[in-house]
């Protein structure tokens, strides 16, 4: 950083102006509906009402009681944790047969694993349920697994591609060279360099797990019900403990290094 | 055979429907666009400060996907509606003489669904721009290039993979978001979801439900595919 940046500095600051205006801006539209769904899901009264009428924690006492909440939630998470783990098998070994090959048949192979993502989740569901129903099998949490997983995978998949687009193939010879077998490269090289890009398609992944719009649609048209936000504080506060104990152990393992 | 023929005869004979298709497949151009000039400065920022900034500006980024959808687009009302915050702030800053019609409008339905699909497109850039060896963008700055030229011929043609993926994802979420586009953009806004759910559940006319769905997988692959050209392409520029 010696390089004559005085006839750059003008610049530099204009980037940063720019680049830091627009996130600024961005954010703030990022966060505002989270910080007013979290105010209103304090609210003493018996709807969602912005600004809330008067502050209490009935809400999140309410979801004590909700039994039909809780059951949904564990389903939710059993679901999540299945999905989670075929789609990241599968979309990884999608990734890597597909990113650094140029055959149609690869080519192919993409787009039909993309598809599931185009078509309205609506639409995918009502035709999984047609389709389960002309196998003869009734809907079911395996089911319900092996349908999430169709639509996550091309979250993992299209992350993981792009992760591995940066992986410099010389690393991959190198390992070969050296001795190292197919599978001990995967583990040992290109496993860890697309960690980050794997990490993000799970998380978006996850994401898509809300797949029952209608049932939202018709909940959102007859029922606010003030303990959904609830719920969706509790996921926000939660998360944010979880963060907050990565970010802890990441410190703790970048000093013992 | 010949009653499929007739149904795709029946969707394409039709402006109203072609129309719909129309104004579905740009709305996710519209909502893309802005997600990515919004979204790759966060990702340029986040890969630059240290790192528990960057994790407090994931989590920020990340933020409306942790929330309920129903929750997430109540919150949208009150900010979008007539006396809603958003009107409220720029009548207070004699932005505007009258309330702003917002709520069932497109462009409020293109800036919901960029807040939505944020993330979708911030990280996969982050993964990306934070794999680049940092020591290119020096030597152009060393070489004399400007902050700016850098960014233009460094740092995003080597970031483009990551900009392609998030395109991809951000459009195909887009296009398909049911219940962002329908309660935002109210009745009138049809896009192709609402109108596949009104043939199915409304009109009970499941086989042109299932063929405009067709037709509908149909258009946005091709969409995607082309995003995909690209980013093979850029993935040759990238390496070579």
């Amino acid at each position: 950083m010696v390089a004559p940046r005085y006839s750059t500095d003008w610049e530099a600051l204009s980037l940063r102006l720019v680049f830091g205006a627009l996130a600024a801006i961005a954010i703030v539209f990022l966060v505002g509906p989270t910080v007013i769904m979290l105010l209103t899901s304090f609210t003493a009264s018996q709807s969602l009402r912005f600004p809330p009428d008067g502050l209490s924690l009935r809400w999140y006492a309410a979801l004590l009681d909700a039994d039909q909440m809780q059951a949904a939630a564990w389903n939710s998470l059993v679901v999540a944790f299945w999905t989670t783990a075929l789609s990241v098998v599968l979309g990884t070994a999608a990734a890597l047969g597909i990113a650094r090959s140029r055959s149609p048949l690869a080519r192919a192979c993409d787009v039909l694993f993309m598809s599931p993502l185009l078509l309205p989740a609506l639409a995918f569901g009502f035709a999984a349920l047609i389709f389960i129903h002309r196998l003869g099998f009734a809907p079911s949490i395996p089911f319900l697994v092996l349908g999430h997983t169709v639509v996550c995978v091309p979250f993992v998949l299209r992350t993981t591609i792009a992760a591995l687009s940066q992986l410099d193939p010389a690393l991959l010879d190198a390992s070969q060279s050296l001795g190292a077998g197919g599978w001990r490269t995967f583990r040992r090289v290109t496993l860890p360099l697309i960690a980050p890009g794997l990490g993000v398609g799970l998380f978006l992944a996850d994401e898509r797990s809300e797949m029952l719009p209608i049932h939202l649609w018709q909940q959102i048209e007859t029922n606010l019900d003030v303990r959904t936000a609830a719920v969706s504080g509790l996921i926000v506060m939660f998360t944010l403990i979880l963060m907050l104990l990565a970010e802890r152990l990441a410190g703790l393992t970048r000093q013992m290094r | 055979m010949l009653p499929l023929a007739a149904l795709f005869v029946k969707f394409f004979t039709d402006r109203f429907n072609y129309s719909i298709l129309w104004d579905t497949l740009f709305l996710g151009v519209k909502a893309t666009l802005v997600c990515l000039v919004f979204g790759y400065p966060i990702a340029w920022i986040c890969a630059r400060v240290s790192a528990r900034w960057q994790s407090v500006l994931v989590f920020l980024v990340i933020l409306p996907i942790l929330t309920s959808v129903v929750v997430r687009t109540f919150a949208w009302i009150v900010i979008l509606g007539r006396q809603g915050v958003l009107n409220q702030i720029a009548l207070s800053l004699h932005l505007t003489d009258e309330p702003l019609r917002l709520l069932y409008t497109e462009p409020g339905v293109v800036m919901v669904l960029a807040q939505v699909q944020m993330p979708l497109m911030v990280l996969p850039i982050l993964t990306v721009l934070s794999k680049i060896d940092p020591n290119l963008a020096d030597a152009s700055r060393v070489l004399g290039a400007g902050e700016w030229r850098t960014l233009w011929r460094v740092t995003v043609p080597l970031s483009l993979p990551g900009v392609i993926a998030g395109c991809i994802l951000t459009y195909s979420t887009c296009v398909t978001a049911f219940v962002t586009q329908t309660l935002i953009g109210g009745a009138r806004l049809i896009y192709m979801p609402l109108h596949i759910y009104q043939q199915a559940i409304g009109a009970n006319n499941w086989p042109f439900a299932a063929a405009i769905s067709v037709i509908f997988m149909v258009a946005v692959l091709a969409a995607v595919a082309l995003l995909s050209l690209l980013g093979r392409k850029s993935e040759s520029y990238g390496s070579a």
